[in-house]
């Protein structure tokens, strides 16, 4: 039990960057590959700053602030020079494998004995129902927050900026601006996950974030599934759901990981059940027409 | 209101399929006017309206708004002035937007887009009582999405839009091109009553010359990134049908 427990909590932790990706490619439609990086990014900064005692919001400050960098550079790479946004996000990442070998000095960096936010937060006895609370408080919070942003004036110019530039130039909204801060707030939210996976397994390594977008990619795409099947129109309860599709994805891993299949073949397990939820819909609609 | 100084604009510059869609256009538009484009396809109609509202930047020449120098300036700096509907029902509007949002928008054109929650009941009510004019049944439907309605419907919304926030200047590019007749007559009565209740500097290009009679005091003909035919009222009075179509053979 407590094995799915932990998939559940993983999931939970990784839902913030699900957000983050929700915002990149469901609101701006910007394929944003800088996940990778910035989810490492986050971890690194975080490691970092723990083990040199940092207090845990000044760390959360500064990994927030650090994921929204790393979203600004593939921001400007694309606006600014007009370079696609998948290589934007491309050359991001690559660059952001040498910093956060840099921030961190070596490649991990053990978590051991140190205060964390699982445990600064903790209202149980047992650990395992702390770390659900904190993943669901952060759930909560971030959904909360993000949905109340969509909903207001600017949230507003944010949907339709990637809804149709020609509309929103014409209303006055700097789309190249828009798209700049869009990616900043989705990959301050992809390091709140580097932020709390890298608390929760208590160590943080430079290969961690390696393939975390198709993690994201695909919990989007079950979120997205399940919006549309419903037919949920709140924005709140869309994040919501984007979010569940995050903990939908761990625990199909968690799954497969109990039934026997070898962890070495978790990424490529990973890819193909991206793959099947990328494809069956559109076989459906081929066979539709 | 508008001034245009030797302006021209050239695509591709110093490649195989260079293009020369403006070349030296001199144009005053006094404030308050309606001015008809007329031109067959290629002659320059939508480069010129685009080097206005700043959706494209001239090569040379310069132009101004309330006699200021925008020549330089990007779209949405110049829609403090201008607001715009396109010829394709999808480009004024966000199609997963609802009705209401895109309204919010819209009133928001000249004013910073800030982090408050701006739809309250008496932005409803405002939006309501704006959509009711069109007499379509609309203005029940402010949740839904804009995608989901008519080409006209979103045509007429998009005008409605275009005056939900101070304006001066209006520019209507085909804005009936893609509607069937009788959407196309919602929408034309729409702006007609909008243009006359505002006092809007107003361009317009069409391809219908029965639109191009009806509309306007003011008449301008381009062909080949030209002004060839500029007629004042009195002018555009004295023209018939049969002379349009000539001007075309």
């Amino acid at each position: 039990m407590e094995f799915y427990i932990s998939a559940l909590v993983l999931g939970l932790c990784l839902s913030a960057m699900g957000l983050g990706i929700f915002i990149t490619m469901k609101i701006f439609r910007i394929p944003d590959i800088t996940t990778d990086g910035s989810y490492t990014l986050g971890a690194a900064v975080t490691a970092v700053a723990l083990t040199q005692g940092w207090t845990l919001s000044a760390t959360l400050g500064l990994t927030l602030l650090s994921g929204a960098v790393a979203g600004v550079m593939t921001g400007l790479v694309h606006t600014r020079l007009k370079i696609d946004a998948l290589l934007a996000g491309i050359l991001v990442m690559t660059g952001l494998y040498s910093v956060n070998l840099s921030v961190m000095g070596r490649s991990n960096i053990p978590l051991i004995n140190l205060e964390t936010i699982f445990n600064k937060l903790s209202i149980f006895s047992r650990s395992v129902y702390n770390e659900l609370w904190v993943g669901l408080l952060f759930l909560f919070i971030l959904s909360g927050l993000i949905a109340y942003l969509l909903r207001t004036d600017f949230g507003i110019a944010m949907r339709a900026t990637g809804n149709s530039e020609s509309m929103t130039r014409a209303l006055g909204i700097n789309n190249d601006r828009m798209k700049i801060i869009g990616l900043a707030i989705a990959n301050a939210l992809t390091a709140i996950s580097g932020f709390l996976v890298a608390q929760y397994q208590n160590f943080s390594d430079i290969n961690m974030g390696i393939g975390i977008v198709l993690v994201g990619l695909g919990s989007v795409l079950i979120g997205d599934a399940l919006i549309n099947w419903i037919g949920i129109r709140n924005i709140w309860l869309q994040l919501l759901t984007v979010m569940l599709g995050c903990i939908l994805f761990q625990m199909v891993l968690a799954v497969a990981l109990s039934v026997g299949v070898n962890p070495n073949f978790l990424k490529l397990i990973t890819a193909l059940f991206v793959l099947i939820i990328v494809g069956i819909p559109r076989l459906a609609r081929r066979r539709k027409h | 209101m508008i001034r245009l100084a030797e302006v021209s604009k050239t695509f591709n510059r110093g490649e195989v399929n260079e293009v020369e869609a403006l070349r030296g256009i001199d144009l005053e538009i006094a404030p308050g006017s309606f001015t008809v484009l007329l031109g067959s396809n290629g002659s320059g109609k939508t480069t010129l309206l685009n080097v206005i509202s700043g959706a494209i930047l001239p090569s040379a020449g310069n132009i101004y708004i309330r006699s200021n120098e925008v020549t330089d300036l990007p779209e949405h700096r110049r829609s403090r002035w201008i607001a715009r509907v396109f010829q394709d029902p999808l480009g004024g509007t966000a199609p997963d937007l609802s009705i209401l949002d895109n309204f919010r928008l819209a009133a928001l054109r000249t004013a910073a887009k800030t982090l408050r929650i701006g739809i309250n009941d008496a932005f409803r009510k405002k939006v309501q009582d704006t959509i009711a004019e069109l007499g379509l049944g609309l203005e029940n439907k402010l949740q839904q999405p804009m995608g989901s309605l008519s080409g006209g419907q979103r045509q007429a919304l998009t005008l409605l839009m275009s005056v939900m926030d101070h304006t001066d200047i209006l520019l209507l590019d085909e804005p009936t091109a893609a509607l069937d007749p009788k959407s196309a007559d919602v929408v034309l009565r729409t702006a007609e009553k909008i243009i006359g209740k505002f006092q809007l500097t107003t361009i317009m290009i069409t391809h219908n010359l029965g639109e191009s009679l009806r509309f306007g005091n003011r008449l301008i003909q381009m062909d080949q990134g030209r002004i060839i035919r500029d007629l004042n009222a009195s002018e555009k009075e004295k023209v018939r049908l049969e002379d349009l179509y000539q001007w075309f053979q």
